[in-house]
């Protein structure tokens, strides 16, 4: 839905909240296919602001499951199991219900801070923020990976054959294989994998695009975790490799922690909060697919390109730029 | 049949300098970026049109050597990347990283040199 009844929200938001509200600055934020998202604020009679989020997207009946992203009503309930081991998430309201005629989605606050990568990472203000982030991404992670996952029974399971390196890296391989284009340095890299496989000796709950981009930020560090439609079950190191991607680190490659901390600084602050030692050639294994993943990332780009889906010219010199994350993945595994 | 001059590569020099000196300065925000792109998208193809041909012939030897029969070249670097998969030249890792890495380092030298001494 890419219209919404003002109405309808605010008689949607007076029924769940108890309270009257005025709807102001209603407005739908850029990005975002399936899932959509719509800024507002509440303004209760005492003048009182709520700032507000609202996320909408099909609903069960429409949502394809095998997209990789979760739907609305999946979303909310990972977001309400992950407040409760204390990861910094937006508050989360409500779900809307069929008779609001809102749409299939759910209402959170909305946290002010930064997220684009190269203001956080260049812009005056957030500099204090910059040597705490990789410890406070450490210590989110291992709340994260707390989250029990017998609650999150939607979550796809890792089948009990396979480890979840192990499946992770029969996607990817089925991915390029129907993509068409040969790449032999992700080949090589994927090989790689294969001949370390990790003993996954935990499965939790993996945020699954945890990095610098999605998180929200102000002087004082890191303020929620934002975009959880990717998570699933698997082994937690992934979301460590994930964080220190190469192309997250936004061009201070001598910070690799997202282009603000050290691996160490990540580790140690992952460990303390966990009581878990992390093991740095796993990470290093999942930062290597991290990378490959990245790759596949490009060629879909450049295929929405010579597909005609997005005819522009920056999406089709992204194809060119594909070779940049074989060079880097060729250097992590020589 | 050779083609009068200007050459390929000195047609896209000259599209690439309107670009640089007409139409960029009178551009900014989105169409400044894409224009930028755009450059760039010519200095590639100028780089490809000058020096792929040395690279192509180096790299269908290799293969040719590392898989034992020659072919187009499409095709032999589609097979490269199934036996890599299926881990049938696991025996020649050392050889097939050499070859993978050099044909790397040939792309990027085409569609970005500076990404090479980043």
């Amino acid at each position: 839905m890419k219209t919404m009844d003002e109405n309808k929200l605010k008689q949607a938001l007076m029924r769940h909240l108890g309270f009257g509200v005025a709807v102001e600055g209603l407005q739908r934020l850029p990005g975002g296919a399936s899932h959509v998202t719509w800024s507002l604020d509440a303004v209760k009679e005492d003048g009182e602001r709520l700032p507000l989020i609202l996320r909408e997207g099909p609903d069960l009946a429409k949502h394809d499951s095998n997209s990789g992203q979760l739907d609305c009503l999946s979303e909310y309930r990972l977001l309400k199991a992950a407040e409760t081991t204390g990861v910094p998430v937006p508050r989360i309201y409500f779900m809307f219900e069929p008779e609001d005629e809102v749409g299939f989605g759910y209402l959170m606050e909305r946290i002010e801070g930064e997220t684009i990568p190269r203001k956080i990472l260049r812009d005056e203000a957030y500099a204090p923020a910059l040597p705490l982030m990789a410890g406070q991404c450490g210590e989110i992670l291992a709340r994260i990976h707390k989250v029990d996952i017998s609650e999150l029974s939607f979550l796809r399971p890792v089948p009990p054959d396979m480890s979840p390196a192990g499946q992770a890296i029969g996607q990817f391989q089925q991915i390029l294989t129907a993509l068409g284009e040969p790449h032999p340095a992700f080949e090589l890299g994927l090989r790689w994998l294969e001949e370390r496989l990790p003993s996954a000796e935990r499965i939790t709950l993996v945020h699954g695009d945890f990095r610098n981009g999605n998180l929200i930020v102000g002087p004082e560090g890191v303020r929620a975790v934002l975009d959880w439609e990717l998570s699933h079950i698997g082994d937690p190191m992934e979301d460590l490799g994930w964080l220190c991607v190469k192309s997250w680190r936004f061009g201070v490659n001598d910070r690799p922690v997202g282009g603000f901390g050290a691996y160490d600084e990540l580790f140690a602050a992952y460990e303390k909060a966990s009581g878990i030692p992390v093991d740095p050639k796993t990470v290093h294994f999942w930062e290597v697919f991290g990378n490959i993943k990245w790759g596949v990332v490009c060629i879909v780009q450049a295929m929405s390109f010579l597909m005609g889906v997005r005819r522009t010219v920056e999406h089709a010199a992204l194809g060119r730029r594909i070779c940049e994350t074989e060079y880097d993945v060729m250097n992590l595994i020589s | 049949m050779a083609q009068d001059r200007p050459t390929a590569v000195e047609l896209l020099d000259a599209v690439r300098e309107f670009l640089e000196k007409d139409i960029l300065p009178e551009t900014k925000g989105g169409r400044a970026f894409h224009t930028r792109v755009a450059i760039n998208v010519l200095s590639i193809v100028a780089r490809e049109l000058r020096e792929a041909p040395a690279f192509d012939a180096v790299e269908r030897e290799e293969l040719r050597t590392l898989l034992g029969h020659d072919g187009e070249l499409g095709e032999l670097i589609r097979e490269l990347a199934e036996r890599i998969r299926n881990g049938s030249l696991d025996g020649k890792r050392r050889e097939v990283m050499a070859h993978v890495r050099k044909t790397v380092e040939a792309k990027l030298k085409i569609a970005n040199p500076g990404y090479l001494n980043a």
